[in-house]
C-alpha cells in the first residue's frame, strides 16, 4: 500500500472520529516488545520511505519515517558519517529478522548502543520533525539545524514516546564522522564492584572512553573474541584518530593497569565485540531466557544486580549504568517484583523486554512512574491524541 | 513589545498577596518596596522594563512549592528568574505578576565523580559547577558568555549553549536529572543518576520551556574531564564565502572541533580596537577553530586543518602554541560584545540559526538590511552548528533608532527562517521574538505546543506574555480548532 502524509492524516481523523485504536508500526520489529494487549487495526509507516536529504557537511539527514535502517546506515557509511548514538539491531534478540527497522522507529523508541554514555541516545541526535498528532492534523517541530531552541523541544518528547503521541511522517537526524580507527583495552578477572570501579574510573579520566563493559566470566565465554579468555573482562573501547587512540590506549593501560591483568583488541575484534554488546547478542543467543534491562546509577550497578538475586545470565553496559538480565522462565511475574524492588527509589527504572505474550499482558512491562507524574503524562498525551487512540497501552 | 493587558484585580490585590507572601517565606524573602524591586525591572534585554508587584525568594524546595501552591489557589501569576541574563526578555517581570527568584538556592549539593555528575541548587552559577569540579580535573561543559553571572536553573530554562556546543551538545545534553515543581506545588523529579526516562522524556521537554510550566528546584548534571590538551588556530580569509567553505572541509574531513567561530570585519576591528590581540585587520573574516584531546591527537588535526585552511584559500594562518597564546586567540571573541558596547552607543544582539551553506547569502541580504535601515552591523558566528549572533548598533538617545533596530532584528530572524534556519539558537523566544513564532511555525504547530503548555500550567499563570503570540484559554483550547492562520480569541485586546 502507498502511503502519503495526507492519507495518513485523514484515516487517524477517521479512527478518531470513530474512537477506533490504531496501532502504529514501522518495520514492526520491537512488535514483540511491549504490553501484549493490541489493536485490530494497525498503520505502517513502511510505506512512507525514503532520505529526503543527507548533506554530509551540514551534518544532517532527513529521512521518511519508514525508511529502512540499513538503507540510511550504508548511505552514512559511503560517506564516512554514522548516527553516534548506536541505534541497535535488536532483530535476533527478538526474534524478528536482523537488520530491520525503520528510522522512525528507531526514534519512537530511544535506543542506544555502547555510545550512550559518551554521545547520548536517539533523543540526542533527533533535531526535527514531522508528524500526524491523534487528531489526524499534520504539524512539525524541531528543524534541520544544529543548534535550536525555538519553542519546546517536540522531538525530544517524541523520542521514546513508542508512537503514543502521534505517528511521525518525517525525521531530521543529526549525523557524525565515524571515528578514523578504534581499540579496545580489556581488564581481566575482576569481581563485579571492582569491575565497574575500573569501568567508572576509565570514563573519569581524560581519555574520551566512547563504551565501558563489564562482562562477568559466563557471558564472557558465550562471546565472539573473548570466548577463549575464561575470565571476567571489564573493556573500555576508545575511537578517534589512529595516533589518537594508541597514545590513549597506553595512557589508559598505565592509568588503570594495577587493578587487573591487560589486554587489549585492535580495530577488527573491537568492531565484532561492541557490536555484539550493542545488539545485546549473549541474550539474543538464549531465546528461552526472559529479559530484562535496567538503568541505574552506575556504581550502584553491581549492588542492583545482587538484590535481584537469581539469574542465569547478566552483563553491564554504560560504566555499570544499563544491567542487561536473563532470567529462567517460570515466576509467575517474570520476576518483574523483584527486579524492580532491587532499584533504589528514584535510582533508576527497568523494562521486560523479552517475555512471552501471556506474561505481558500480566505485567507491566514499562516501569510504574510516581502518580503525579503518570497524571501529568496522561494530560501531556492527550493534547496529542484526545481520544486516545495512538498505541493504547504502549507507555 | 506589548504585553498582555494587566488584570486590574490581580493588582488591587497586590498589599494582600505580598502579606500572602510574608506568611510563607521570612521577610527578608519577600521584597515589595518600589527602589528595591528596581534591582528585577529588566533582565538583560534592557530595552524593555517592568517593575513585578513583588519579588519572593524562596530558599527550599519546600518554600517553592508552598508559594506555588498558593499563587495557584489565588490565580496569582508568576514570573521565573535566575540570574537574570535572559538576553530574549524571559525573565523579565510582568506588572501584574510577582517575580520568583531562586538566587537563595545556591548551594552545591553533592559531587559525584565516580558517577561524573554533580547536584546542585537551581541558583549556582555556570561557572560555580566548574569551579566546584574542577580541582579534581572535571568541568561542566556548557558554556555560556554569561557563565559567571547566569544561573544553572536559566541554563536549564533556556538550554542554553556556548562556543563548545558543536562538540560536547547544549545544556539538555549535558543534564541527568533535575527536581521540578509544578504550578499547584507538586514535588516531581525526572531523570537522576541515571540515563533515560522510565516514560515520555520530561526532562527533555522542561529544558528550554523558558519558565512557563514550572520551577526547576534542582539540577542533576553531567560532568566532564577536562581535555589534556587545547590549542587554536587563527585562520583569516580573504572573503566570507572561502571561510564558510573552510568550516564545511573541516567538517568533510571527519573533524568535530572543540569550538569554531567566525567573526566579520566590523567585528574584527572592534575586537582588536578594544583588547588589541593582533587580529589582522585587511582580512573579511577570521576562524578560530579550537581543538582538543591528547595531545597526538590535537597536533595531528592542527596539521590538518592547516592544510584544508590552505587550500579554501586562507591568507594568514596561527597556531596556538601556549596557553598564552591560545587565550589571546579567544580574548578578541570573547570580549566581541563589550568591544561593539565601545563603538556604538546601543546594540541588540540577534540569536537566529542558518544552515551552515546558507552563510554568504544571508551576510550579504544583511549587509543590503543594514543600507536600507541606517544602522551598523558587526557579526560574530558560532560557525560550526550556524548559530548567528548579528550585533545591530543603534543609538537609543536617536528618535526613530530603537524601532528601526527592532524591524532591523525582526527581519534578519525572518531570513534565517527563510533558508531553512531558526528564529533562536540558544537565547530563546521570551519577548523579543514572540510574535515572529508565526512566521516560523503554523497554526497547528503552534497549538500543539500550546497543549503542552497546558498540560503544566491549565491557568497560564507561569511567565505570561512570553514565547506564544496568542492568548489562549486552556479550558476551550481542547475543543478549538484554529485553521487558515487566524488567531483565537480575536476579540481579546494585544496591546
Ligand atoms: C553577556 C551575555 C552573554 C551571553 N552569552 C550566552 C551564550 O553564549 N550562550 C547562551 O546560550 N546564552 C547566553 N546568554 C543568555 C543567558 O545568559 C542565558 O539564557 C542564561 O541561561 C540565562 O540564565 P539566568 O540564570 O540568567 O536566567 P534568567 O535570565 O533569570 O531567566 C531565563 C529564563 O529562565 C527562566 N528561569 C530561570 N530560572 C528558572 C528556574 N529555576 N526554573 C524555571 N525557570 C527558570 C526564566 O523565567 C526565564 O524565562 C548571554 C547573556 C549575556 C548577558
Amino acid at each position: 500500500m502507498s502511503l502519503d502524509e495526507p492519507t495518513l492524516a485523514a484515516l487517524i481523523a477517521d479512527h478518531a472520529a470513530r474512537g477506533a485504536a490504531l496501532e502504529v508500526v514501522g518495520s514492526a520489529t520491537r512488535h514483540s516488545f511491549g504490553p501484549g494487549v493490541r489493536p485490530e487495526a494497525q498503520v505502517s509507516t513502511a510505506a512512507l520511505s525514503g532520505v529526503i536529504t543527507y548533506e554530509p557537511e551540514e551534518l544532517i539527514l532527513i529521512t521518511r519515517a519508514g525508511t529502512p535502517m540499513a538503507q540510511i546506515t550504508d548511505l552514512l557509511t559511503q560517506q564516512n558519517q554514522m548516527l553516534a548514538f548506536e541505534p541497535p539491531d535488536y532483530g535476533a534478540l527478538l526474534g524478528s529478522a536482523p537488520g530491520g527497522g525503520t528510522a522512525a522507529g528507531m526514534v519512537a523508541t530511544n535506543l542506544a548502543g555502547p555510545r550512550r554514555i559518551s554521545h547520548g541516545a536517539a533523543r540526542d541526535h533527533t533535531l526535527g520533525f514531522r508528524a500526524v498528532n491523534g487528531r489526524g492534523e499534520v504539524f512539525k517541530s524541531g528543524s534541520r539545524v544544529m543548534k535550536n531552541v525555538t519553542g519546546y523541544d517536540l522531538p525530544k518528547l517524541f523520542a521514546g514516546s513508542w508512537g503514543t503521541l502521534g505517528v511521525m511522517t518525517e525525521v531530521t537526524l543529526k549525523v557524525l564522522p565515524r571515528p578514523e580507527d578504534v581499540a579496545t583495552l580489556l581488564l581481566l578477572g575482576l569481581s563485579d564492584e571492582a569491575a565497574i570501579a575500573g569501568l567508572c574510573a576509565g570514563m573519569g579520566s581524560a581519555h574520551e572512553v566512547s563504551g565501558a563493559a563489564y562482562l562477568p566470566a559466563a557471558t564472557a565465554a558465550a562471546m565472539p573474541v573473548l570466548a577463549g579468555m575464561g575470565h571476567s573482562v571489564a573493556a573500555l573501547r576508545l575511537e578517534g584518530p589512529t595516533p589518537s587512540v594508541a597514545a590513549r590506549l597506553t595512557a589508559l593501560r598505565e592509568e588503570l593497569g594495577d587493578r587487573a591483568v591487560c589486554h587489549h583488541l585492535g580495530t577488527a575484534d573491537s568492531l565484532t565485540l561492541w557490536a555484539d554488546i550493542r545488539d545485546a547478542g549473549p541474550l539474543a543467543r538464549q531465546p528461552e531466557l526472559l529479559v530484562w534491562k535496567l538503568s541505574v546509577t552506575p556504581s550502584e550497578g553491581p549492588a542492583t544486580l545482587a538484590r535481584i538475586g537469581d539469574h542465569v545470565l547478566s552483563w553491564f553496559d554504560w560504566s555499570g549504568g544499563l544491567i542487561w538480565v536473563g532470567l529462567a522462565p517460570g515466576e509467575t511475574d517474570g520476576g518483574a517484583a523483584r527486579v524492580r524492588a532491587a532499584i533504589a527509589p528514584g535510582g533508576g527504572h527497568a523494562t521486560l523486554v523479552r517475555a512471552p505474550l501471556d506474561l505481558r499482558t500480566r505485567v507491566p512491562v514499562f516501569p510504574p512512574r510516581q502518580p503525579a507524574v503518570t497524571l501529568l503524562e496522561a494530560r501531556i498525551k492527550a493534547g496529542f491524541d484526545p481520544a486516545g487512540i495512538l498505541n493504547p497501552g504502549r507507555r | 513589545m506589548l504585553m498582555p493587558v494587566p488584570d486590574a484585580s490581580l493588582l488591587a490585590r497586590r498589599r494582600e498577596i505580598i502579606d500572602d507572601l510574608r506568611a510563607l517565606l521570612p521577610d527578608e524573602c519577600v521584597i515589595a518596596d518600589p527602589i528595591a524591586l528596581r534591582a528585577y525591572e529588566c533582565d538583560a534585554l534592557t530595552l524593555y522594563r517592568q517593575l513585578p508587584m513583588a519579588v519572593a525568594l524562596p530558599r527550599t524546595t519546600a518554600e517553592v512549592a508552598a508559594v506555588l501552591a498558593y499563587c495557584h489557589r489565588e490565580g496569582v501569576k508568576i514570573v521565573p528568574r535566575g540570574g537574570g541574563t535572559s538576553l530574549s526578555g524571559g525573565s523579565l517581570p510582568v506588572a501584574d505578576a510577582i517575580t520568583v527568584g531562586l538566587s537563595k538556592m545556591n548551594k552545591v549539593l553533592e559531587v559525584d565523580f565516580d558517577n561524573r555528575c554533580a547536584r546542585v541548587q537551581p541558583g549556582v552559577t555556570n561557572l560555580g559547577i566548574t569551579n566546584a569540579v574542577q580541582h579534581a580535573g572535571f568541568y561542566f561543559a556548557p558554556d555560556p558568555s554569561s557563565q559567571i553571572a547566569c544561573s544553572i536553573g536559566g541554563n536549564v530554562a533556556e538550554n542554553s549553549g556556548g562556543v563548545h556546543c558543536l562538540k560536547y551538545g547544549l545544556t539538555t545534553n549535558n543534564l541527568l536529572g533535575i527536581e521540578f515543581v509544578t504550578i499547584d506545588g507538586t514535588v516531581m523529579r525526572f531523570g537522576g543518576k541515571h540515563l533515560d526516562s522510565d516514560g515520555l522524556d520530561l526532562l527533555g521537554i522542561v529544558t528550554g520551556s523558558e519558565g512557563l510550566l514550572g520551577l526547576v528546584t534542582e539540577v542533576t548534571v553531567r560532568i566532564l574531564r577536562k581535555p589534556t590538551t587545547q590549542r587554536a588556530l587563527l585562520l583569516s580569509f580573504p572573503t566570507v564565502e572561502s571561510a564558510g567553505t573552510c568550516v564545511g572541509a573541516i567538517i568533510a574531513a571527519g573533524i568535530i572541533p572543540a569550538g569554531m567561530e567566525m567573526m566579520d570585519k566590523p567585528a574584527i576591528h572592534a575586537a582588536e580596537a578594544f583588547v588589541k590581540v593582533g587580529y589582522p585587520l585587511d582580512v573579511e573574516a577570521l576562524l578560530i577553530v579550537e581543538l582538543d584531546g591528547p595531545p597526538v591527537e590535537v597536533d595531528h588535526l592542527v596539521a590538518r586543518v592547516s592544510e584544508i585552511a590552505a587550500g579554501c584559500g586562507a591568507v594568514g594562518n596561527r597556531a596556538s602554541t601556549s596557553e598564552v597564546e591560545r587565550m589571546g586567540f579567544w580574548a578578541g571573541r570573547k570580549s566581541a560584545f563589550p568591544a561593539v558596547g565601545r563603538i556604538a552607543p546601543d546594540y541588540i544582539c540577534m540569536d537566529g540559526t542558518i544552515p551552515r551553506k546558507r552563510l554568504p547569502e544571508v551576510l550579504r541580504a544583511m549587509d543590503g538590511m543594514a543600507k536600507h535601515y541606517g544602522l551598523g552591523l558587526a557579526n560574530v558566528f558560532h560557525a560550526g552548528d550556524g548559530n548567528l549572533h548579528p550585533l545591530i548598533l543603534f543609538d537609543a538617545n536617536k528618535p526613530g533608532d530603537v524601532e528601526k533596530a527592532e524591524a532591523f532584528g525582526a527581519d534578519i530572524l525572518r531570513l534565517c527562517v527563510d533558508v531553512g534556519g531558526v528564529l533562536t539558537g540558544e537565547h530563546g523566544v521570551g519577548v523579543e521574538k514572540r510574535d515572529l513564532m508565526t512566521h516560523q511555525f503554523d497554526q497547528v504547530d503552534l497549538d500543539q505546543q500550546m497543549r503542552v503548555k497546558c498540560a503544566f500550567d491549565e491557568g497560564g499563570l507561569l511567565n505570561p506574555g512570553k514565547v506564544f503570540p496568542a492568548l489562549t484559554n486552556c479550558a476551550e483550547y481542547g475543543k478549538m480548532h484554529v485553521s487558515g492562520g487566524n488567531l483565537p480569541f480575536p476579540d481579546i485586546p494585544r496591546f
